[in-house]
């Protein structure tokens, strides 16, 4: 599997590239929690080190590395675990979500499974055009209230859990697109509309695979959502990471890019039939 | 205090002053969102299910309670008495707390009575018992195949499946967790 990933993006053009794992500071994202290590955290994604990448004019560029966030442990989550994560310059979200398609296609042919992926009991058509959901209208069809609603009921997250990931991904994939934009730190709101950001997320069988987006390439505003994201880790008690300074120093020079990371642990759970993220791993945790 | 992160299959906390069991547990968190942990708590009182999800920041209280060493006195209708071997307290279950454990009680037994905070909720008996057969049909030789087994009852109306071997006036030890036979105690 990680053989045919590399061959479908070295194909495309794109560089392979291999950034540290250790890191003085973080984009903060107050519900992602780093594990602290030798005075830095160990990354929670490779996001940052990329785009600086991208900032010195590496046009396409991805990467296949290990993440680790504090505290995450359940039949989809490993507090360390594998992260595809790749990023083309002059390019948008919608670019992101073709790619996605191409590759799932891709993987599935390379890896002799065919067009269909079986899942959890669904067959999953893997050849487009998949489901492409906004998540105002996945909150109309499966939840009892609006996304507004429940943004300001402060349940966002429990609905979506609940009523809406477990339809989403079960005939084609689905690409569930343009979250609110308090829900978004490092995505682009849309021109036409600043309520929203253009930010999706890939399910396959109900599995959350990716988040991508449009990225936010506007030092000023960053800085000022990073200060955001600050202030509720402060009010949530967490030790707010320091402020990533080089990082906002060159996001000037990065042209406009989409990004986006993948779950590889999860990606093989979807395409072998897996029902918990320990079966393919060689050793969960609780085995060491 | 336990934290949401401590939330586990077979915890016991305690939810406005009744304690219950986390009997099921799922960690989620969608992209970006926070830490959800989405729970079956089983009451240990009345056996009712709820199912709660908490956020990473919630806090528990462990729930209160305690395992006494008890002996089984005698029952009077639905109330059934046990007595502490140290303290010499009695307390009483229900019937319906009881449950299965009354077809293989005899008097003086001694069991575990759980206990939340000094209200008595729960019974564990030993894992082995010896019971004596109170009615047994005559085993005749040769009129069965191995591995047949005939109905018996015990001294406590328990009726059972045993080897056809067994005779009336012998004992048994059965088994309290499965509630089956599980040999011939020699005299």
């Amino acid at each position: 599997m990680i053989r045919a990933i590399r061959a479908f993006f070295l194909d495309r053009g794109y560089l392979e590239v291999d950034t540290p794992h250790l890191l003085p500071t973080l984009a903060p994202e107050v519900h992602i929690q780093a594990i602290v290590a030798d005075g830095g955290f160990l990354q929670t994604s490779p996001e940052v080190c990329m785009k600086r990448l991208l900032a010195a004019d590496y046009g396409k560029i991805f990467q296949i590395c290990r993440a680790f966030r504090k505290d995450e442990r359940g039949d989809l989550h490993l507090p360390e675990f594998s992260l595809l994560e790749w990023y083309h310059t002059h390019a948008d979200y919608t670019g992101l979500m073709s790619d996605c398609e191409a590759l799932l296609l891709h993987l599935a042919h390379g890896l002799n499974l065919g067009d269909t992926l079986c899942y959890r009991g669904r067959d999953i058509a893997l050849k487009g055009p998949w489901e492409r959901l906004s998540v105002e209208a996945a909150f109309h069809r499966y939840a009892p209230m609006s996304a507004k609603t429940a943004l300001e009921a402060n349940c966002f997250d429990e609905v979506l859990v609940r009523d809406i990931e477990p339809r989403l991904g079960v005939k084609t994939p689905t690409i569930l697109y343009d979250y609110p934009a308090p829900l978004a730190a490092l995505a682009r709101l849309k021109p036409e509309n600043q309520d929203l950001a253009e930010r999706f997320e890939l399910y396959v069988g109900g599995v959350e695979l990716a988040n991508g987006f449009s990225e936010l390439i506007d030092p000023a505003e960053q800085r000022h959502r990073f200060q955001r994201e600050l202030e509720k880790m402060r009010k949530s008690g967490m030790k707010p990471y320091p402020m990533p300074e080089k990082f906002l120093s060159v996001l000037a020079h990065m042209p406009e890019t989409a990004g986006i990371a993948l779950g590889v642990d999860r990606l093989a759970m979807v395409l072998f039939g897996a029902d918990k993220i320990d079966d393919v791993v060689a050793f969960t945790p609780q085995e060491l | 205090m336990y934290s949401a992160s401590d939330l586990r299959k077979g915890l016991k906390i305690q939810i406005e002053d009744e304690p219950y069991v986390v009997v099921d547990f799922q960690f989620s968190k969608p992209g970006k969102g926070q830490a959800l942990y989405r729970c079956k708590l089983k009451n240990m009182i009345t056996g009712v299910i709820i199912s709660p999800t908490y956020r990473s920041g919630d806090t528990f209280h462990p729930a209160d309670l305690e395992e006494r060493r008890m002996q089984y006195l005698y029952n009077q209708e639905d109330e059934f008495w046990f007595m502490d071997v140290e303290t010499y307290e009695q307390s009483m279950l229900t019937i319906d707390q009881v449950g299965d454990a009354k077809n293989l009680m005899t008097d003086n037994l001694e069991v575990d009575i759980l206990f939340f905070g000094d209200r008595p909720i729960g019974i564990t008996l030993p894992n082995f018992v010896d019971l004596k057969v109170a009615r047994a049909d005559p085993w005749v030789k040769g009129d069965s195949v191995a591995g047949d087994t005939k109905p018996i009852t015990l001294e406590t109306g328990y009726v059972l499946r045993v080897p056809p071997f067994i005779e009336e006036g012998e004992k048994i030890t059965v088994d309290t967790r499965t509630g089956e036979y599980v040999t011939r105690v020699k005299a």
